[in-house]
């Protein structure tokens, strides 16, 4: 499976992004540039967080209107997994292949520690290796994650099963402690918590190695593995 | 050539922690009659005439400068005439 790492000016989560996929998958992985225009040779892509372009405007909103957004949009349609994490979710919002959008902590402090997440839909392409209800230790690190949405798109998110992780204390004012979400047909996923940091015991937790397992996992279950 | 002046505000119901943030402050100040701060963006721009300026001012505002999901916005228009 070969992934993409999108790297955009400002991104500092890259590296620990590509060393999660190379180091603890062992999966083909390559950092792409955001100026670039093509990304069909890959089977998964990954947003990074990080502060894109600075995010002098709103978090992502310089990113999302970036040359290789469009191509990330052309993969989603065609179903090709995409993950974006912290600055790539917010990114993600602001591109319009996610709905709502973040505002700054509630706190208005930058929050970075690590908080309990809980997995709130399992039957996902990025989730089902993790058990329903598990509690996961998640490193988080931001000063806009206080996701928002209004009553009918909330309404939208649950009906179709998108609310994929949701926080045990809350630690941002996000409505209905939204963690994380993807798109209605499961391919595109975005979550403030950090998995890539989260992936040998020697950085605290491996809670988050199964979300990139379980991607494999799902794309080995569709395509043909090359030998 | 135009200046246009865009004010970018939150949407009534979106909570704004920094307004908040904000409006304690000048309540320590005791200026007690402040019941609310609301904090958006202002913007300048200077751009040619292209003889369908709303036009793309709207969608500049639409598609950069406001995320229509939290945020409205407004402008205002001066027309500048070169020396």
């Amino acid at each position: 499976m070969k992934f993409a790492v999108i790297v955009f000016p400002g991104s500092n989560c890259d590296q620990d992004m590509f060393d999660a996929i190379r180091t603890h998958l062992k999966e083909d992985v390559e950092m792409v540039s955001s100026a670039a225009t093509d990304l069909s040779a890959y089977d998964a892509i990954l947003l990074p967080g990080g502060f894109s372009h600075g995010d002098y405007l709103r978090s992502g909103a310089m990113a999302s209107v970036a040359p290789v957004v469009r191509a990330i949009k052309e993969e989603a349609d065609k179903g090709t997994f995409i993950l974006g994490v912290c600055n790539g979710f917010q990114i993600l919002l602001e591109a319009g292949l996610l709905p709502g959008a973040m505002l700054p902590n509630r706190d208005l402090a930058f929050i970075c520690k690590t908080d309990l997440v809980c997995v709130a839909n399992n039957n996902t392409t990025f989730t089902n290796l993790y058990e329903e209800g598990a509690t996961l230790k998640l490193p988080i690190a931001h000063g806009e994650g206080n996701y928002y949405c209004d009553e009918s798109t909330y309404r939208r998110l649950v009906d179709h099963h998108q609310i994929l992780f949701t926080y045990e204390n809350n630690p941002n004012g996000s409505v209905y402690d939204i963690a994380g979400i993807c798109n209605e047909r499961g391919n595109v996923l975005g979550m403030m918590p950090h998995p890539e940091r989260a992936v040998e015991a020697l950085l605290g937790s491996e809670d988050g190695l199964k979300l990139f397992q379980s991607m494999v996992a799902n794309w080995r279950g569709t395509h043909v593995q090359h030998t | 050539m135009y200046k246009v002046y865009v004010y970018v505000t939150l949407k009534e119901g979106v909570l704004d922690p920094q307004g908040k943030a904000i409006q304690e402050s000048m309540h320590s100040l005791a200026y007690d009659e402040v019941e609310s701060v609301r904090v958006g963006k202002y913007f300048e721009l200077t751009v040619k005439d292209t003889g369908e300026i709303d036009k793309r001012v709207n969608e500049l505002c639409d598609r950069l400068l406001a995320n229509p999901v939290i945020e409205e916005y407004r402008y205002t228009l001066e027309e500048v005439v070169p020396n």
